[in-house]
């Protein structure tokens, strides 16, 4: 977050970097937060956290019927067990897509989103239009996205809140028989885990 | 592989521009990643729960849709901004002129620093005591 800033607008503040910079030093000077501690969470959610451990999860849930089966009984513990967990993920429900049924995420009064398995949320996601019609019509949302679930396929839009955040799990895709979980996670992307696509051959790197 | 976030930003509502995604970075600009960082920092520290905190975005973001703006998420984070500081003043943390005074001698200080050099408070020519 420093030291490589070497370019014009390096010695300007917009109005909005100055307000932060003046709650940040509020806060330090008060002892409330540390500027370590500050840069350690933008470290860590910006890079380390991402949507990758949510993958593990997924491909994990994947391999493993027993993890499945915990992950859906309780999806914070199974969550921990792979060493995921903190703030914003304190309760953490796994949802199941069936053939019967896709899950659509979505937080309708501010962003509620399981940060420390799906990393920070995608500027979309944030957008009122994006909440307000994932809960009207998400099988438009869907299409936005280039989504186009089966007939008959219903879909369970689930809306966050600030004690219980969602992450749906896929089903797993059809010709990835025999695969490692790590080819596995391999495919899972962000949007799958929110709902907003599907996991496909197609797409391992 | 391709993605349809550029189709997105036009057709998830008619008329209603999205700001795009493409799979980059989740912040537009760092003081957004700064600033979440603090939430979360104060949450870790007690100082707000988390269900205070949705309840202040949300406020905050109603009001701006109510008045027009954050239709299209461009703006989550200077309403971010915003609910943070009215829970600090709400908490007896920080009032509005300190927040402003300290935002003006960092400003003041940002251009009062050489290029090339890191921007400190220290900087600000008028900066004569520490906020309280």
């Amino acid at each position: 977050m420093s030291g490589h800033h070497d370019h014009d607008h390096d010695n300007h503040l917009s109005p909005i970097e100055a307000r932060v910079k003046a709650l940040e030093t509020l806060l330090v000077e008060k002892g409330y937060v540390d500027p370590a501690a500050l840069d350690a969470i933008v470290d860590t959610y910006e890079t380390k956290i991402g949507p990758r451990n949510g993958a593990r999860v997924v491909a994990k849930a994947w391999t493993d019927p027993e993890f499945a089966a915990r992950l859906k009984a309780d999806g914070t513990a199974a969550v921990a067990e792979l060493g995921y967990g903190g703030r914003g993920g304190e309760h953490i429900v796994a949802a199941f897509n069936t053939a019967e049924e896709h899950n659509l995420i979505c937080c309708t009064l501010c962003s509620c989103y399981p940060w420390p398995v799906l990393g920070l949320p995608p500027v979309w996601y944030k957008s009122p239009p994006y909440r307000a019609k994932a809960v009207l019509d998400p099988r438009g949302v869907l299409a936005d996205f280039g989504v186009t679930l089966p007939e008959g396929q219903t879909i369970r839009v689930w809306d966050s809140t600030a004690e219980t955040r969602f992450i749906v799990i896929p089903m797993r895709p059809a010709g990835t028989e025999g695969w490692s979980e790590e080819q596995l996670a391999g495919i899972v992307t962000r949007d799958s885990m929110i709902g907003t696509g599907l996991p496909s051959v197609e797409s391992r790197r | 592989m391709s993605r349809p976030d550029a189709e997105l930003a036009t057709s998830l509502a008619a008329g209603t521009p999205i700001p795009r995604d493409a799979e980059g970075p989740v912040f537009a600009e760092p003081w957004q990643a700064q600033a979440f960082a603090l939430v979360v920092a104060l949450q870790g520290k007690g100082v707000f729960s988390a269900d205070e905190w949705a309840q202040a975005l949300g406020a905050e973001i109603a009001e701006a849709v109510a008045n027009g703006g954050c239709r299209d998420g461009s703006d989550y984070y200077e309403r971010w901004c915003e609910a943070l500081e009215h829970l600090l003043i709400a908490k007896g943390l920080a009032s509005h002129d300190g927040v402003d005074a300290l935002a003006s001698s960092w400003a003041r200080a940002a251009e009062a620093t050489p290029h090339g050099s890191s921007i400190r408070l220290e900087n600000d020519p008028q900066r004569r005591t520490t906020t309280g």
